[in-house]
């Protein structure tokens, strides 16, 4: 879009644009009107909840946000949460990068293949994932069956229940969020840049520091966002695999408003997670933007 | 010049190749893991199964036996096309008044459409259940749709945008020279060149408001099951086997859809 109005003469492209375009913006009025009844207005909600002192929804306060910034156990919670987010957006990066690059590289009877291979998390449901990794991480699982076989452990490792499982199977859950913004940056890239760092004597990690990652960063950090927010609120994922012993974000905010019916306290909980994402999203979206403006100029 | 083989190509080579490796086997390997075990004789999760057999998928498609599990698929369905129609038709207008535009409130509102992308929606589910039972209304399936629509307009929105820039504002401006009206316009010309674009999102929407977990676990109760929180609650208490044949009926039929979806999608583009 911003290329066809650069390219053409710009009066022309404004005189285009004046009469059916005026009325085409009426068109976002139904969903902003949705948007406004049944998305914002429930946040609002939330946040008005948030702010009541008891749980028989008395009086108006930020008691709840005190209460939940006195209890060490709470940080733990969310630093936790975070945390997860995080290690999960390192493991799907690391092996996603590179499966990417393979994917560019691949000859293009291959790639379709491929494309159904990564979507494939997708359209298997969150469930069925779960499900598969508790077969794979458990005490008689695949995992430990390979292990033992090769010699490489004697006893069963325990994985189910453990934070290590829960990010390896959350890595393939949200591999897809990961790559297909990556890859959609990945080809728009021009190939004659590799051949010429390659010409000009760079070796083949100096041209992926140096060339292909950078110009690569805005699908990159799209990619990031995408599983950091996912991983996050991952509801069944964490309570399956993560099992009892991890208490995460979205199992306590469940906990608290459907056992224990402190609504006050589980809308607390869910602006605290809500403005934390965000906080992250907004960080790495001005670094996306200054990378891209980067990457342009 | 030749470009020498260093050591450092061929380190290259093994780190992405091995990393890519464990990348495709994390993908491959889960899904065909449920897929034998679905088919297990056993009632434990051991793997490989001791023995094949069909008893989870008979006890599945058992009527009596497995009645809450059919009425969630029942409206998890009902819930999924009516979200998906409801979607695609906000987003497809939406997207027309976005499109191309760098206005600020065309910016914002692209903002706001895309959030649930980003935000925890776990937090919207609960708003929303708080928001529905102050307003006074019980829990049902007509809320459970306006509970999707929010989370998974995005998707519609995002590649019926994608495919718009690539729709020449010229044809537009010929259709209307030559005489048509903005309706007809968007009916014979806009409508053909976006439809692969609507149609990929909307199926996108619709497996994302079927696998639907953050919105409905709050919005769900006995009266309007869905299957996820079904098959969650399912594993939850007793690792129920049926859980592996319902995944191998999902994953059926989710491979049929694709390719479904690959003719009529395909299908269209040739004839635009």
């Amino acid at each position: 879009m911003d290329r066809a109005v650069q390219q053409g003469d710009p009066a022309i492209a404004e005189r285009r644009a004046v009469a059916p375009r005026e009325r085409e913006g009426l068109l976002t009025l139904p969903l902003a009107l949705f948007f406004l009844l049944f998305f914002l207005a429930p946040l609002g909600l939330l946040a008005g909840i948030s702010l009541r002192v008891t749980p028989q929804f008395a009086g108006w306060g930020p008691q709840q946000y005190a209460k939940f910034a006195g209890d060490a156990f709470n940080w733990s919670v969310l630093g936790q949460t975070l945390l997860l987010g995080v290690k999960t957006v390192v493991v799907t990066a690391c092996i996603g990068v590179p499966l990417g690059l393979l994917f560019m590289e691949a000859p293009r009877r291959l790639q379709p293949a491929l494309l159904f291979i990564i979507v494939l998390p997708l359209l298997t449901s969150v469930v069925v994932r779960t499900f598969a990794w508790i077969v794979i991480l458990g005490r008689e699982g695949l995992l430990n069956n390979v292990l033992m076989g090769l010699g490489v452990v004697t006893t069963p490792i325990r994985l189910l229940g453990t934070e290590l499982g829960l990010v390896i199977a959350l890595s393939q859950i949200e591999m897809p969020l990961m790559l297909l913004p990556l890859i959609s940056v990945m080809s728009r890239l021009d190939p004659n840049l590799k051949d010429a760092s390659a010409a000009l004597g760079a070796g083949r990690w100096r041209t992926l520091f140096r060339v292909t990652l950078p110009l690569s960063l805005p699908g990159l950090v799209a990619g990031c966002l995408l599983v950091f927010a996912s991983s996050v609120t991952a509801f069944v994922s964490q309570t399956i695999i993560g099992g009892g012993r991890m208490v995460l974000m979205p199992f306590y905010i469940w906990q608290q408003a459907t056992t224990l019916f402190n609504w006050p306290f589980a809308a607390t909980l869910s602006m605290v997670l809500l403005v934390s994402v965000l906080a992250v999203v907004t960080t790495l979206n001005a670094l996306g933007r200054r990378t891209r403006a980067l990457a342009a100029g | 010049m030749a470009r020498r083989s260093t050591g450092g190509d061929i380190s290259y080579r093994l780190v992405l190749g091995a990393l890519a490796g464990v990348a495709l086997l994390i993908l491959v390997v889960p899904v065909l893991v449920v897929l034998i075990t679905s088919f297990t004789d056993s009632r434990s999760l051991r793997f490989p199964p001791p023995a094949l057999s069909l008893r989870w998928y008979r006890s599945l498609f058992d009527p009596v036996q497995s009645a809450q599990i059919h009425t969630a698929v029942w409206n998890s369905l009902v819930i999924a096309f009516s979200a998906t129609a409801i979607a695609v038709t906000l987003g497809t207008a939406a997207a027309l008044g976005i499109a191309g535009r760098r206005a600020w409130w065309a910016q914002t509102l692209d903002g706001l459409f895309m959030s649930p992308l980003v935000l925890p929606t776990l937090a919207f589910g609960l708003a929303a259940l708080m928001f529905f039972s102050t307003l006074g209304f019980p829990l049902s399936i007509p809320l459970m749709i306006l509970g999707h629509v929010a989370v998974i307009v995005p998707f519609v929105l995002r590649t019926t945008i994608a495919s718009l820039s690539q729709l020449d504002r010229g044809l537009l401006d010929t259709s209307a020279s030559l005489g048509a009206g903005a309706f007809y316009t968007f009916r014979r010309v806009t409508l053909p060149i976006i439809r692969p674009g609507i149609l990929a999102g909307a199926f996108i929407a619709f497996m994302a408001s079927l696998d639907n977990v953050s919105v409905s676990l709050f919005l769900a109760g006995p009266e309007n099951d869905v299957l996820p929180i079904r098959m969650w609650s399912m594993l939850e208490s007793t690792l129920d086997v049926r859980t592996a044949a319902v995944s191998g009926v999902l994953i059926f039929s989710t491979a049929l859809l694709v390719v479904v979806m690959d003719r009529i999608v395909g299908l269209t583009r040739r004839i635009s």
